[in-house]
């Protein structure tokens, strides 16, 4: 019996990673805080979840011809990255809040610390396992 | 990790911040400058920021790429403002052209010092940024331990 990593660290290792796209997407709605017409965005936690269900169980059309394509190259790559809906009007169309986005990035940086706490006590359950004390 | 990314995104907007407060300094420097003519004369410069797109073209999707959020901010180039200059007439000054004139650059020095104080801001917001992405990074590295 092996012990498979996947489904060891469950949803943990999948949630630290959008943590870390989100700490991505945020740093550089703040880089881009004076950027004329720069439009702010943000990554959708229900959206990345229910996308990461729908890829579990997804299946790709056949290619019978070389012009072919696959459906998902005419979506949204990333679905979950949305724009922010402005609070408030500014001349310069800069849809950048700079106090929201670092609220944003400082939760941000919180719950990535809770979903490394949590994928760390499972790394630890199985060191525990593994030396059966 | 694209937590890797983060470094590179505030690394370029603190580089995209000190070249405004560059601007804004030579501006200041410059407010008193005077001149004989129109075209001698010192005009304020302003840095135009532009987002730094991803330019790896990896996916085949008709949009962006995977890392649509962009990398960063870059400084497209520094131009000059076109508005008026400020002509005085002072026939004593020594560059005081035939008819009694100098000119003085078109340089807001409130205007500067609010540019100032924003550069300064944002360029601190960003420093934090990294400082945070630096500890999540740290933590990662602890993992298992």
């Amino acid at each position: 019996m092996s012990i498979s990593f996947d489904k060891a660290l469950g949803i943990h290792e999948k949630a630290l990673n959008f943590r870390t796209q989100r700490a991505e997407v945020l740093a550089n709605n703040i880089a881009n805080a004076d950027t004329p017409h720069y439009k702010a965005r943000d990554l959708d936690f229900s959206a990345a979840l229910s996308s990461a269900e729908k890829a579990s169980q997804s299946f790709s059309m056949s290619h019978t011809q070389s012009n072919h394509f696959d459906l998902a190259s005419v979506e949204l790559v990333n679905p979950a990255l949305r724009f922010r809906t402005p609070t408030h009007p500014s001349l310069d169309q800069n849809t950048v809040d700079a106090d929201l986005e670092q609220a944003q990035y400082a939760k941000n940086s919180v719950d990535f610390q809770a979903s490394f706490t949590f994928l760390n006590d499972k790394f630890k359950g199985l060191m525990n396992a593994l030396r059966g004390e | 990790m694209s937590l890797g990314n983060v470094f590179n995104i505030a690394g370029s907007a603190m580089s995209a911040q000190s070249t405004r407060l560059n601007t804004v300094s030579s501006n200041m420097a410059n407010a008193e400058t005077v001149s004989s003519s129109v075209d001698k004369t010192y005009r304020a410069r302003h840095p135009v920021f532009a987002t730094m797109l991803n330019q790896s073209g990896g996916s085949n999707s008709l949009f962006a790429g995977d890392d649509q959020a962009g990398v960063g901010v870059q400084v497209l180039g520094i131009v000059e403002d076109n508005s008026e200059l400020q002509a005085r007439y002072e026939p004593g000054h020594p560059a005081a052209d035939e008819n009694g004139y100098v000119y003085y650059p078109n340089v807001n020095v409130v205007e500067e010092m609010a540019d100032m104080i924003s550069a300064s801001r944002s360029f601190q917001t960003n420093a934090d940024i990294m400082s945070t992405a630096k500890g999540m990074l740290q933590k990662v590295l602890t993992i298992g331990q």
